[in-house]
């Protein structure tokens, strides 16, 4: 007998993704190009009832013999996931059409691309994780190669499924050691196994692969390239959604399967959290290409989650989702203000373009002005809370080496943030840009409202959910 | 408490009139002409007087339900904010005193901008207005996180104003403050993080009465003083300072000698004192060495700079090298004296900017040597040069007199050699001082584009003659500001010693 409210409880939004994917692509084989325009909406409506969904569903389930099982911590990731993947397919729309690739497998893909996220963040199995992850990943890969006439995107997207194998290849191996080491698929009873030797190379392999998905060091190598060279509405979902599942399921991983041997990851975690911060932070300082250069912040900006996750359950899990709740927003935000640079002559991406948007588009640049400096973590925006929490995490969970990283950091960050300011605010106007779609203009106005600024006020009731989200992990 | 949160009113005025500024020039935008350009700017900078104004009528309101007999903090407002952080602020001697000195010398700014601030204007008016606030917030916080946040939001406005406003070399300037600044600032925040966690909560009054082991005090005490180091800025890390003030507009040197570098003062008697006795004791004479090679070798660099702006820059380090002695003398003396010191050259290097601002607008050069011989065309602004330029040297009847007098009494109490140090400053300062007076202001006019120059005109009168009244004023009076700050002077020792 199936226990249908059992699985609704669990996956339901992920259920209804998968659905509407199907539907849509009936519905595209039927309407063919008059489906194309349609469809973008048609996917944010399916994202936005799914992230509704994962709300009226908070508390989670069980389902499938325990292959998913949900919990008030990742229904909080999915909520956030679904919302920031539905606004960045509605503001793909204005680039696709320009482009001529407005097509309705664009909108299909990030629907199964959203379904594989909303699976690995429901995998209570290994084998849904691997499931879950190679679902997104593929979605990804296509997605980064969706401009198939550009050679940068073609190379965006083979470099990306080329290294990405390898990762989903390491990721499976890893996890097949741990299985044939606890005797067991199920996160719960590979918590529960004797730990041994082999387990804990399985342990290792499978932070490798995790590590490439959230793209930190050393396995970011993809990052800026992909970043470059895929569409900037993709790399905008890129960068919001998926970062935000990839990273809580990571940390879901070592908080339910690993948690009792967190001195055998712990170690693991704080370099790979240093190096992401300092290759990140240094690296985007000789970037001139906007797409490079959030690149490698994001890269920075996963080395600061990945300093959450290695203060292990007790103290991290709730700061984690405040710091990638603002990061993921503000990141979304900022690569809107990338889709708003356009001349005539089509998309311009060198931060010298952005010369002067202070006094031609004084909107859009106080927009991106607060979230810059929110991603930078200075206060009184909403980033500095995140990385009040990310700090306070470590300091309790008594990592101060990577607590001073984190710092120094943060002040070379600002060398290249402080660039980005200063081009906008100081440097003489250039040619201004073209339109800018409602969509998008509304996106970044959002992005710069929540999380530059509203969160001052909320901050508290983020930190609440956020806390009672993490308690689901433990309860 | 109840009552009217006039702390809060106070704090937040500026930063909601920035808001309506933007706004109208927002909803103004469309029936702008180019030509009107100047109007329009004339117009926000009326805005921004009028705000800065009453923001300062709000803060003399303060004042005015301020019991400087009360040594502890007054007209507290206190909301639950964010875990143990709380929105809590409140004033004692030595805040208000401060508060007073920014609302007096932001309009002062303002109006000095009145001719020499022809670009951007509406901006420039919303970045000092919104500095204003996160200025304020720093003197009135009375939560850790909360006052972390004031001090750190106030570079952003800052930065802009060196970067848009500023010389030739601004963007250097900019990114060079912006970045010291940061540095300093994000390690305290590692140590605000700890203390918040260790203490249990971030308010003052927790910090205060919890003690710290000393060996941790050790680290936070580093850790605070890395940023006020900077703020202050002490030597070796004064450096920025030269640049953003040479670089920075005559209002914002006013504005970042006047006010910003006092931060680092009030930090080091908010926190290093009362919250780190053990440490600070320790690092005594460490800090004595270090305001001793600040007055002493940043008044000699002074002495053989060739750029006006600079030299006061200079002077501006050896000044506030009197406030570290005084801090750490950990008495009376000492202490009042710092406070006075703090206030007295905020309003002495304050004029002195402007006045060198008054001659830069005429000839758009800072180097002494296109000077000499001001004194036959322009009488008056030699008369107010003559007084400020007495007042920094510290010439009795003046309020700079009384700062260093007392800051080295206090020292000589606490190290004998500190203080004979101090003292040898204060001779180098005649030296530079007057060798500026001498080469810009006295001698036969020898750059024949000064002979059409005039004498200071009716804004640049309104902005020099307040400061140069309350110079001789707390000069004479000195009680009138001890009054005030010796509740909260002796509160700190108190807290220092156990109390």
């Amino acid at each position: 007998m199936i226990d249908f409210t059992a699985m609704i409880l669990a996956v339901g939004p992920e259920l209804w993704l998968v659905a509407m994917a199907l539907i849509g692509v009936l519905v595209g084989a039927t309407l063919k190009d008059r489906f194309n325009n349609a469809s973008i909406k048609f996917g944010a409506l399916a994202l936005f009832a799914a992230a509704a969904f994962s709300l009226m569903n908070y508390e989670g389930g069980e389902a499938f013999n325990g292959l998913v099982r949900t919990n008030m911590f990742v229904n909080f990731a999915k909520f956030v996931s679904y919302v920031l993947a539905g606004f960045a397919l509605l503001a793909s729309e204005g680039f696709l059409k320009r482009h001529g690739t407005i097509r309705y497998e664009y909108a299909l893909l990030i629907l199964l691309a959203s379904f594989g996220m909303g699976m690995i963040l429901s995998a209570a199995d290994l084998m849904t994780l691997y499931m879950g992850v190679e679902t997104l990943s593929l979605s990804s890969y296509v997605l980064a190669a969706f401009h198939r006439d550009s050679a940068k995107a073609s190379e965006a997207g083979l470099k990306y499924f080329v290294l990405g194998a390898l990762a989903s290849g390491m990721l499976l191996y890893g996890a097949s050691l741990v299985y044939g080491f606890s005797g067991s698929t199920e996160y719960v009873l590979i918590a529960a196994a004797e730990p041994s030797i082999g387990m804990m190379f399985g342990m290792v392999l499978m932070i490798v692969g995790l590590a490439f998905k959230v793209s930190a060091a050393p396995m970011h190598i993809w990052t800026p390239d992909v970043y470059e060279g895929a569409p900037t509405p993709v790399v905008a979902f890129f960068a919001s959604a998926p970062k935000m599942a990839s990273m809580v399921v990571f940390a879901n991983v070592m908080f339910t399967m690993f948690s009792d041997v967190i001195d055998q990851w712990q170690l693991i975690l704080c370099i790979i959290a240093g190096l992401s911060m300092i290759i990140g932070s240094l690296g985007a300082l000789t970037q001139t290409n906007i797409k490079r250069l959030l690149g490698y912040s994001s890269i920075a900006n996963m080395g600061y989650a990945l300093v959450a996750v290695a203060a292990g359950k007790e103290f991290g899990a709730g700061p984690l989702l405040v710091f990638m709740t603002l990061y993921v927003i503000a990141s979304l935000g900022l690569f809107m203000g990338v889709l708003a640079m356009r001349r005539k002559g089509g998309m311009v991406e060198g931060i010298n373009e952005l010369g002067g948007l202070m006094r031609k588009r004084p909107v859009l640049a106080i927009a991106l002005s607060i979230l810059i400096f929110s991603m930078a973590g200075l206060p009184p925006f909403g980033g500095f809370f995140g990385k009040w929490e990310v700090l306070s995490a470590g300091v309790e969970a008594g990592l101060m080496p990577v607590v001073i990283i984190l710092v120094l950091a943060s002040v070379v960050s600002l060398g290249y943030y402080l660039r980005l300011i200063k081009i906008m605010w100081f440097d003489e106007p250039t040619e201004k840009f073209e339109a800018i779609d409602g969509s998008v203009t509304l996106t970044v106005l959002l992005a710069a409202l929540i999380a530059g600024i509203l969160f001052l006020f909320f901050i508290n009731a983020l930190s609440g959910w956020a806390s009672t989200a993490a308690m689901g992990l433990t309860g | 408490m109840g009552g009217f949160p006039i702390l809060s009113a106070m704090t937040f005025l500026p930063l909601a009139g920035a808001l309506i500024i933007m706004i109208v020039r927002a909803a103004t935008a469309g029936s702008r002409e180019a030509s009107s350009s100047d109007t329009e700017g004339r117009t926000a900078l009326l805005a921004g007087l009028i705000i800065s104004g009453a923001t300062f009528i709000a803060s003399l309101a303060a004042f005015a339900s301020f019991d400087a007999s009360q040594p502890g903090y007054q007209l507290v407002e206190q909301y639950s904010w964010y875990r143990n952080i709380s929105y809590k602020m409140g004033i004692d001697g030595l805040s208000i005193s401060l508060i007073l000195l920014t609302t007096f010398l932001i309009p002062i700014c303002l109006l000095a901008s009145w001719n020499s601030i022809h670009k951007r204007v509406t901006e420039y008016v919303v970045a000092f207005l919104v500095l204003e606030t996160f200025i304020i917030g720093v003197f009135t916080a009375l939560d850790l996180v909360l006052f972390y946040i004031f001090f750190e939001a106030g570079l952003i406005p800052m930065f802009l104003i060196i970067g848009i406003w500023g010389g030739k070399d601004k963007i250097y300037a900019a990114f060079k403050f912006f970045l010291y600044t940061l540095i300093g600032s994000l390690l305290m925040l590692v140590a605000v993080v700890y203390m918040y966690q260790t203490a249990g909560g971030s308010d003052f009054e927790i910090l205060e009465k919890y003690s710290f082991d000393p060996n941790v005090q050790t680290w936070l005490w580093l850790a605070f003083m890395a940023s006020f180091a900077v703020k202050l800025p002490m030597w070796p890390v004064h450096t920025w300072l030269p640049d953003a003030h040479v670089q920075a507009p005559t209002a914002g040197s006013v504005l970042l000698a006047g006010i910003l570098l006092k931060m680092g003062g009030y930090g080091f008697l908010r926190f290093s004192l009362p919250m780190f006795p053990d440490a600070s004791q320790l690092f005594q004479p460490f800090m004595f060495a270090l305001a001793v090679i600040a007055i002493v070798y940043t008044s000699l660099v002074a002495w053989r700079q060739t750029d006006m702006k600079k030299l006061i820059a200079y002077s501006s380090v050896a000044h506030m090298g009197f406030v570290t002695l005084g801090v750490f003398a950990f008495n009376e003396a000492g202490v009042q004296g710092a406070i006075f010191q703090m206030l007295s050259h905020g309003l002495i290097s304050g004029a002195l900017f402007l006045i060198v601002g008054v001659v830069y607008d005429r000839m758009h050069t800072r180097e002494i040597a296109a000077y000499g011989g001001l004194v036959h065309r322009m009488p008056v602004y030699a008369t107010f040069f003559m007084l400020f330029t007495m007042a920094n040297v510290g010439l009795p009847g003046t309020s700079g007199f009384i700062g260093e007098i007392l800051t080295m009494v206090g020292g000589f109490q606490a190290s004998t050699w500190a203080a004979a140090g101090a003292a040898l400053g204060v001779i180098f300062s005649a030296v530079y001082m007057l060798t500026l007076y001498r080469r810009t202001v006295f001698g036969q006019i020898t750059n024949p584009e000064l002979n059409s120059i005039k004498d200071m005109n009716m804004i640049e009168w309104i902005c020099i003659a307040p400061l140069a009244f309350l110079t001789i004023l707390f000069g004479v009076a000195p009680n009138l500001i001890f009054n005030i700050t010796e509740g909260s002077a002796l509160r700190i020792l108190n807290l220092m010693a156990g109390g």
